[in-house]
């Protein structure tokens, strides 16, 4: 056994409201550079819907993650090293997605809309942010957000294409949810498998999976061998960039931009141990419905003295230790079993887990009977096959029983808080139907309900006073090979003003006025 | 000397200044400029044109990379001691692979030659460099295939292995005589010093890619783990 800590993080998607604040308060702190137009480091999709970038799910096209091959183990599904030195693949990668799966960046003719007057009001016309061509928009961001022209293009999601056609015409009434996306920091991580440069690494005290800049030769396959579609290849820099979770953050304890700005209060961040021995022997599963259970598998009891004991010696802090005790992610994924990791069945491993949204089934029944018998709840669950079978498609590889286990459970949470809070009386036996008890179930609502910031983010401080000297490590880290990669320039009046000697509260008060920052 | 003072810069210096600038160049850039080597794929902008004419091209230029090899470093006296006839050696091995790897080079340059000017994604997210470097693989490439195709059975009586060969071996050991460049046809001086150009620009351009082969990938495990150095 050799225990590794995961920082992971669960999704509430009961709560997502898809407005979108954790994809623009990441794009602004990460992925505003030319080069990384089109970069969502973190995206939300409305559900069902094609994704970003199209199609992502559809690995019989993309030929990401991993399969099992004749003799049941692990490959990666765009072939194994053989096949990609004969077929040449080195030379052109032909499960590369192009710009236009994504989209092709813009940006407006700002420019003539000021100019002396005219007969005609000027128009901005979007202006490509690569040829600087004008370009006729036909996609962009969040094209079907909110199931804006479904009816044309959720045939294409891959996960509807598993469900009866019976059941898909009257899907979008029923049902539409989001899902928020960022990497996955897989504990078996199919892009670092696929980095010819050995680019791409996990981080060992953490986890968090990253491109090194140095040594990426933009060969390109982990963008192709990631099936959630979450490496980028930057145009400008012609290197792989991808979601860092954050990493200097995290190592000061604080949560990821998109976790801290969630306005729902969505995301829980925290800390699992794992017996990085078993990790492969655990993807090798045959039967995909039982990879989310075999991947449960790996992650050991923090209280355990015998796991601490192990942990200790194998170099995990005592902080470490002391946030893996206090952990929502392990509450939530192995305690409770309400999260679930997205599609286990790519053999990847994810570590970014989902709580699978009650809310949509609820809202059906409600102005029903539900009102007068609210355990009418109960048989909805199972008589709405299509949540529940899109969410075992999504989330558990096709396991229905447990992603109703977890509804079930969430159900019943909910019965017992209005119950308790209306004064009415509830039956606890009702609770340990579900595996909860009056106490379980209250800490459970307040951590999915009330989600206190200490409750959901439980973080510990890297000892990074063991790895660097931070004062010679001050302005060392940054794109300074490339041309255009930093806002240095977009800001240089504000530099010249510094150089010409003057204060960044005289700055300050030159630049900032009218509510903008004006350079 | 005195009689050719052109011809002896051309093939006694400039074949030295331009390998000097090959290694000199790569030494640099992989010493401090490593970051930016890379294979500056452009297939992100484009995809159909580059799987036809990348593949072709790589494929032609490897194996045209080897046929250089066998051609030009191995002497005559060692494929005549093995009982290979010029007949034999031209015929059945130099033609038939140099045609087959050649035509592949050739389409394959071609296509993305046209593609890097004509495509608007490509091209405008070209450097100059890029774009002359392509330019000179096509210019190359086609004085290559001239002289083998075209000057070749023109002077019948030109053997590029007792003249052409025996000068470029004399350069690794650092005493080329120029007198033997003097009667080899104007196509072939020209493939030459182009493709020696080539080599002196190669460290300080997108070719260096090809030095950067990722051949640890082979043999390395698949998840990698790093730690940093305690101080």
């Amino acid at each position: 056994m050799r225990i590794k800590a995961q920082i992971g993080m669960v999704l509430n998607l009961d709560k997502c409201i898809g407005c979108h604040t954790c994809s623009v308060t990441c794009k602004n702190t990460w992925t505003n550079r030319p080069g990384a137009e089109y970069m969502w480091f973190n995206n939300v999709e409305t559900k069902p819907g094609v994704g970003y970038p199209k199609r992502w799910e559809d690995e019989q096209h993309y030929h990401g993650g991993w399969e099992l091959n004749q003799k049941g183990k692990l490959q990666l599904k765009a072939g194994n090293k053989l096949n990609k030195i004969a077929l040449g693949k080195i030379f052109y990668n032909p499960d590369m997605p192009e710009l236009d799966d994504y989209y092709e960046p813009w940006t407006y003719d700002y420019q003539t809309l000021f100019g002396p007057e005219k007969k005609h009001q000027p128009v901005a016309r979007a202006k490509s942010q690569i040829t600087g061509e004008y370009m006729d928009l036909k996609t962009g961001p969040n094209w079907d957000d909110d199931l804006a022209g479904s009816p044309n293009t959720f045939d294409q999601d891959p996960n509807m294409q598993k469900i009866e056609a019976d059941i898909k015409a009257n899907f979008e009434q029923a049902f539409m949810m989001y899902l928020p996306r960022l990497c996955e920091h897989c504990l078996n991580a199919p892009c670092v498998a696929s980095c010819p440069s050995g680019a791409m690494y996990k981080r060992d005290e953490d986890g968090i999976v990253l491109v090194d800049q140095e040594r990426c030769r933009g060969w390109r396959f982990c963008m192709s061998g990631c099936p959630y579609k979450k490496v980028y290849f930057n145009w400008q820099t012609h290197k792989a960039e991808k979601c860092t979770f954050c990493y200097p953050r995290i190592e000061e304890g604080l949560p990821t931009v998109c976790s801290e700005t969630c306005v729902g209060r969505i995301r829980y961040i925290g800390v699992m141990l794992y017996d990085a021995d078993r990790v492969a022997e655990a993807a090798e599963e045959p039967d995909q419905t039982k990879l989310y259970e075999s991947q449960l598998s790996l992650f050991l009891d923090p209280n355990d003295p015998e796991v601490i004991k192990q942990a200790l010696a194998d170099g995990i802090s005592e902080d470490m230790l002391d946030a893996a005790r206090r952990s929502p992610i392990y509450r939530m994924a192995v305690e409770e079993k309400i999260a679930f990791p997205l599609h286990p069945e790519y053999r990847t491993m994810p570590m970014v887990w989902y709580v699978p949204p009650l809310s949509p089934i609820m809202n059906y029944f409600e102005g029903r009977d539900s009102i007068n018998n609210p355990e009418m709840i109960f048989p909805g669950i199972d008589e709405m096959r299509i949540p529940v079978a899109y969410l075992a498609n999504l989330l558990t590889g096709g396991n229905q029983e447990v992603i109703k286990t977890a509804l079930y459970k969430l159900a019943m949470m909910r019965l017992y808080m209005r119950a308790r809070t209306s004064g009415k009386a509830f039956d606890t036996d009702k609770l340990s139907r579900v595996g909860l008890t009056a106490q379980t179930a209250t800490s459970l609502y307040r951590l999915l309900a009330i989600a206190k910031y200490e409750d959901r983010f439980v973080i510990p401080k890297s000892h990074k006073e063991k790895v660097e000297n931070g004062y010679e490590a001050q302005g060392t880290v940054g794109y300074d090979e490339c041309r255009g990669c930093s806002l240095a320039p977009q800001h240089g009046s504000m530099f010249r003003k510094a150089e010409a000697g003057k204060s960044s509260a005289e700055i300050y008060a030159e630049s900032f006025y009218g509510g903008i920052w004006r350079d | 000397m005195a009689s050719h003072p052109f011809e002896y810069f051309l093939w006694t210096i400039y074949p030295y200044l331009m390998l000097g600038s090959f290694f000199f160049g790569t030494i640099i850039r992989f010493t401090f400029f490593h970051a930016g080597v890379t294979a500056k794929s452009s297939e992100m902008l484009e995809k159909k044109r580059l799987m036809v004419g990348s593949t072709l091209f790589h494929v032609g230029i490897i194996g045209v990379f080897f046929g250089h090899i066998m051609g030009v470093l191995i002497p005559k006296a060692w494929t005549d001691a093995l009982g290979i006839s010029d007949y034999v050696y031209h015929h059945f091995i130099a033609i038939p692979a140099g045609a087959f790897f050649g035509i592949l080079a050739t389409v394959g340059v071609y296509m993305l030659c046209w593609r890097r000017f004509r495509n608007h994604r490509v091209f405008r997210t070209s450097s100059t460099a890029d774009l002359i470097v392509i330019a000179a693989l096509t210019i190359e490439i086609t004085l290559g295939m001239l002289s083998s195709f075209v000057t070749a059975p023109v002077h019948p009586d030109f053997n590029y292995r007792t003249s052409l060969a025996i000068w470029a071996r004399q350069l690794f050991y650092f005493q080329p005589d120029f007198r033997l460049m003097l009667a080899t046809p104007l196509m072939y001086k020209l493939h030459v010093i182009f493709g020696l150009m080539i080599f002196g620009a190669f460290p300080y351009t997108r070719l260096v890619h090809a030095l950067a082969l990722p051949w640890r990938y082979v043999y390395r495990r698949f998840i990698v783990y790093r730690r940093r150095p305690q101080v």
